[in-house]
């Protein structure tokens, strides 16, 4: 109970609150403009978050991230551009939407719903990760090795339709892990005698390059000015109320199917979103609707991806395997801040993960008056000159990334990372797996050759205790289960 | 300027070989079969199968569809090629600004910066200057002052506040 009552103290303070609110404001700035994304917020805060004590730290990047994938979803709706790739599945619905004289019905959907969704998934993280870390308290080496398996796996089969290209830029990430010096050796791997990569490949400035430089040098190629918003919106709440007692299936499946997607690691908002919305479709009774501008699966898909949100925490905070990209920069915060996600936190330092509860619960109930704010001057957001404002971002990103070890050797990798981000990416070969490699690389490889030891290169052990097997059947379930659905595809294409 | 995924494949596979060549001198870990070769090694020999793989797909049309489909979004569609002006000269101002920040310090490199990639973009003339002296500062003083980054002064060490 005092754990409760330090976690009130530390989110009611006044520093975290302004931090809270102006967090807000970049979110939901960053989420209203194309070409910027909520990842990309992240990774922007990072060179300020670290300046900040832990808790207004955690409570920044909570409340931007939160706004951002809803303030996606404004430009969709007004200009048919989304604003984040999470509002991307159902952009040509809310854009009929509008063009029928209904903007302020699929902005207030996409605002009430997505709130609904955000409070939902913090619920279930709530109610899930203390029960997951109890468990998690009974995990050794084998079970890790199985757990961190399935997330890299996860992360290539269910984040696209092109697993080969995701397997091949998780292995690319995988060895970007191997440098340095972390390795149950302690043997210099791949530094090439340059003292700078000792402690491997910098992290903080390799997401910064990777998310944040390659939109900019994406930008940089198709730099066309948006179109101007002419439509008036109107008053953003009314019917919202008619809306949740005609989809109350469709609000809670979005937001538990938002939940589970994001929990799985390497899969968050823009995977819910899609999943959700064909699902919305599927399931529906007036399925021909979907398309013409009928709200049903914006309700659907605008509560999947803010609950992905919360879920996508669920894995980071009990095992320190992010659910998304944005958990994946939200950990480098945590470790450098000494909070190390795992299921230790839970008992040595309760406080902070009620606070962390907190901070979601806030940041979804501070949604409703900013995201309508938001809404009002939405308009003028969109004039936002874009030519103007990537420059000043990569000016951002180099000194944020320069911040975090005054190294200028992690300007370069900054570059680097931002350059092999912008390739990948243009020949479609998805970001997320690499991130994941690189954050996961240690952790696997530890796991494996300490298990190995122990088992004394038996390898039966690794499917000897009952949750280690249970886990490796799952990876081989995701494993079937993916080759099966890309061998039917393939016959279907043939 | 899309390279197709066999070149790409065959760059990946490169790679795997060399790591695979490089790790081969890698000591053993003392009393241990298991050095710090053997997982760079297992991730060596997935990455040139996923390649190969890769290779042979891109030689069979129409098997894997979304490949083509890159996060190229509106651009796609667009019978012009891209203008690369604006991309040298971001890239050019990155490579720029971590070769001279140190040389010429913080406040002039970014200027600089801001400045050629405002002109690459097509700023309106007018707004240029202004914009990026005004940017460098705020961001300088955000930066410097509030969060103390050690940012180079370069050669404005005359001036330092």
């Amino acid at each position: 109970m005092e754990a409760l009552a330090a976690a009130f103290q530390m989110v009611f303070s006044v520093q975290t609150l302004v931090v809270m609110v102006l967090a807000s404001l970049f979110g939901l700035f960053v989420g209203a403009v194309p070409g910027l994304t909520a990842t990309m917020a992240t990774a922007l805060l990072v060179p300020i978050t670290f300046f900040l004590p832990p808790i207004p730290a955690i409570a920044a990047m909570v409340t931007a991230t939160a706004m951002a994938i809803f303030a996606g979803d404004i430009p969709g709706c007004l200009v048919r551009i989304p604003g984040t790739p999470a509002s991307a599945a159902y952009v040509d619905e809310t854009y009929r939407m509008t063009v029928k004289g209904h903007a302020e019905t699929a902005l207030g959907v996409s605002l009430v719903f997505s709130v609904i969704g955000g409070l939902f998934g913090t619920l279930v993280l709530i109610l899930a990760a203390p029960a997951l870390a109890a468990a998690a308290l009974q995990f050794s080496s084998f079970e890790y090795f199985w757990l961190v398996l399935l997330g890299l796996t996860c992360a290539v089969f269910v984040s696209g339709d092109a697993p080969l290209k995701g397997m091949i830029t998780l292995f690319l990430g995988l060895l970007l892990g191997c440098v340095g010096l972390e390795n149950p050796a302690a043997h210099p791997r791949f530094t090439f005698d340059l003292p700078d990569l000792l402690s491997g490949v910098s992290l903080i400035p390799a997401m910064i390059g990777l998310f944040a430089v390659s939109e900019v040098l994406r930008f940089s190629l198709d730099a066309n000015p948006l179109a101007p918003v002419s439509r008036q919106v109107g008053s953003v709440f009314r019917g919202m109320g008619a809306m949740m007692r005609r989809y109350p299936v469709q609000t809670l499946r979005g937001s538990s199917l938002g939940t589970v997607i994001g929990a799985l690691p390497g899969a968050g908002a823009d995977i819910a979103a899609w999943m959700s919305y064909t699902i919305s479709r599927r399931f529906s009774r007036e399925p021909e609707k979907f398309g013409t501008g009928h709200p049903e699966g914006l309700v659907e898909a605008g509560a999947a991806n803010n609950s992905a949100l919360a879920g996508a925490w669920i894995p980071a905070l009990v095992f320190g395997i992010p659910g998304d990209s944005i958990t994946a920069i939200v950990i480098g915060v945590l470790y450098m801040k000494n909070l190390n996600p795992g299921p230790t936190i839970f008992i040595n330092n309760p406080s902070s993960i009620y606070a962390v509860f907190l901070l979601f619960i806030i940041a979804n109930l501070l949604m409703l008056p900013l995201g309508w704010l938001c809404i009002k001057v939405a308009a003028r957001l969109l004039r936002t000159p874009r030519n103007l404002l990537m420059p000043v971002i990569l000016l951002f990103c180099v000194v944020g990334a320069f911040a975090i070890n005054n190294s200028p050797f992690d300007l370069w990798i900054l570059v680097a990372a931002g350059l092999l981000g912008w390739f990948l990416e243009t020949h479609g070969f998805p970001i997320a797996p690499a991130i994941l490699g690189m954050l996961l690389g240690t952790m696997l490889e530890e796991h494996f050759i300490r298990s190995m030891i122990k088992a004394d290169g038996n390898l039966i052990a690794f499917v000897e205790r009952p949750i280690a097997a249970g886990l490796a059947l799952l990876v081989l379930v995701v494993w079937g289960v993916s080759a099966w659905l890309g061998w039917r595809r393939r016959r279907a294409i043939t | 300027m899309r390279l197709g995924d066999a070149p790409i494949g065959a760059a990946f596979l490169a790679l795997a070989v060399a790591v695979l060549w490089h790790i081969r001198d890698f000591p053993p870990a003392p009393g241990q079969p298991y050095g710090p070769a053997l997982f760079p090694g297992l991730i060596a020999a997935g990455l040139a199968l996923a390649s190969v793989l890769l290779m042979v797909s891109a030689w069979r049309p129409g098997v894997q569809t979304s490949e083509g489909q890159a996060a190229g979004g509106e651009g796609d569609v667009r019978a012009e090629a891209p203008r690369w002006l604006p991309f040298i000269a971001t890239v050019g101002a990155l490579v720029g600004y971590v070769a001279l920040v140190d040389r010429l310090g913080f406040i002039i490199t970014a200027f600089l910066m801001l400045c050629s990639q405002f002109a690459a973009y097509r700023v309106r003339p007018a707004l240029i200057v202004p914009v990026a002296a005004v940017s460098t500062l705020l961001v300088h003083a955000a930066f410097y002052k509030l969060l103390r980054v050690p940012l180079p002064w370069g050669l404005l060490s005359g001036w330092t506040w």
